[in-house]
């Protein structure tokens, strides 16, 4: 089997040093529609700076290089385990050549691995399709985003949030009033409605992955994802929480099936420096959007 | 524009206000989750063990008057010598339950973060004279060019993220999100913020 290791450690620095075009163009947007000399518009232009330069000079646009999120379209016949290995190898190259943190640790031991593998470390979602080519789509995903990502359980009495969409409209609104600004705002939001704990936030993780200004095929759920979108805004928490009218990006839901006895809301908050590349080898020829 | 300079004097940050932009000059330090943890076990609540004495002499002389910066960079070294590539501020949030010993203990004027922090940590604020300072989380890259020098690195083995790095620094730029008066953008923010959602939900 080729070797892709140096392919890979490629598609990590496009990840890490430069933003999707949607997602700089949305913090743009933002970034004009904020009071001019606000502190929610000096935030954003500082962000935009920083992207403009981490991409010119090849660093990483946020110090937190995130866990680091692999998904692998296979066609059938190729060894997930050497493709496993290539990747754990071009971590380790990454961060030396430091377009990576060494962001993975022990902890029973506290102990950094130095080189962001370790156990579960990076997290590969890999799945066969019947395509003649490799597509591998990388997220990075920050700590502190990650850290105001939340679930919550349907009934929930304290918001009145019943078991439908009303009440997965409550419980966003909550997550994100909650988050303020620690999740660095203006984030993107990918929730799963379903699943079981474990299906559910990663259901959730998928949804972020989707281009921000893609319209949901579901009727009911791009209309909620519009919904939420306008009002999370109207809560004023605005970039880096400095109050603004840009709170979060976009919205974006999916759905597991669930158990009856079970009903998941889950919410991936990403932070404004949502960072994800793409990579697809055919035959010879290697390309990244 | 402020300018603060290490060392800053009481008077200094008496006289700064939420909103204020400050650009901060001279020796601070990096200190994050593990690091405040080691303090307050071995500094604050627990005495010093010798291993640990010569360590906690050269803390106290730096961050007297000076700032903790909430950071766990991306660096590298080349020839022996350390550099900053990317250095962000990470959540502050997380120190709270630290954050307020550690100012009154090493007498510390101002801390460096993002997402702001709670009421201890602004109530020491007030007692002591100091200030927390909103830097841009994510802004890596641009904020790591008013890192100009490394000049040590302490307690290496939390890992780079975790580690103290004491940097020199120069026209860093930050804004006033808590100051000295009992004041907090955050405070206010939320306050805002938990009311419209009232409205949205009808509770």
């Amino acid at each position: 089997m080729r070797d892709l290791t140096e392919a890979f450690v490629e598609l990590i620095r496009r990840a890490s040093t430069d933003l999707p075009a949607d997602v700089e163009a949305a913090l743009r947007k933002a970034h004009d529609s904020e009071e001019p000399g606000s502190a929610a518009e000096r935030a954003l232009a500082t962000i935009l700076e920083n992207v403009e330069l981490a991409r010119s000079a090849s660093t990483p646009i946020c110090q937190d290089t995130g866990t680091p999120i692999f998904t692998v379209y296979h066609p059938p016949g190729t060894s997930t385990s050497e493709l496993e290995r290539q990747i754990r190898n071009a971590l380790a190259i990454a961060t030396r050549r430091t377009y990576l943190r060494p962001n993975a640790v022990d902890p029973l031991t506290g102990k950094n691995s130095g080189d962001n593998t370790g156990i579960a470390f990076p997290t590969i979602h890999f799945h066969e399709w019947e395509q003649d080519e490799l597509r591998v789509s990388l997220q990075l995903k920050g700590g502190g985003s990650e850290n105001v990502s939340i679930q919550y359980k349907l009934p929930y009495a304290p918001l009145k949030a019943g078991r439908d969409l009303e009440g997965v409209r409550r419980v966003v609104l909550d997550a994100v009033n909650k988050a303020q600004g620690l999740g660095c705002a203006p984030g993107v939001l990918g929730i799963a409605i379903g699943g079981d704990r474990g299906t559910s936030y990663m259901k959730a993780k998928e949804q972020l992955l989707r281009p921000l200004d893609d319209v949901n095929p579901i009727p009911e759920l791009a209309a909620l994802e519009a919904r939420l979108l306008d009002e999370i805004n109207r809560l004023g928490i605005g970039p880096m929480g400095f109050g603004g009218k840009t709170t979060v990006l976009a919205v974006k839901i999916g759905t597991a099936h669930r158990l009856p006895a079970s009903y998941f809301v889950s919410i991936a908050y990403m932070c404004w420096a949502d960072r994800r590349a793409h990579m697809r080898v055919r035959g010879e020829e290697i390309t990244y959007e | 524009m402020n300018e603060l300079t290490v060392p800053i004097s009481e008077e200094a940050i008496r006289a700064l206000h939420v909103g204020d932009t400050v650009s901060l000059n001279g020796v601070i330090v990096t200190a994050r989750d593990a690091a405040h943890k080691y303090m307050i076990e071995n500094f604050i609540e627990g005495k010093p063990p010798e291993s640990e004495r010569e360590l906690y002499e050269r803390l106290k002389e730096l961050l007297s008057g000076s700032a903790i910066y909430h950071c766990g960079p991306v660096v590298k070294q080349e020839d022996g010598k350390w550099s900053f590539v990317a250095a962000g501020p990470t959540t502050s949030m997380r120190e709270e339950p630290y954050q307020a010993q550690v100012i009154g203990h090493f007498g510390l004027r101002a801390v460096i973060g993002k997402g702001g922090m709670g009421p201890k940590t602004l109530e020491a604020c007030q007692k002591y004279g100091a200030v927390y300072l909103h830097t841009i989380g994510g802004a890596a890259s641009l904020i790591a060019q008013s890192v100009k020098e490394v000049l040590a690195v302490y307690k290496m083995e939390l890992g780079v993220p975790e580690a103290m790095w004491v940097i020199r620094v120069e026209n860093f730029p930050a804004v006033v999100t808590m100051d000295s008066h009992g004041k907090s953008i955050h405070a206010e923010v939320a306050e805002h913020s938990g009311e419209r959602l009232k409205e949205l939900l009808g509770l």
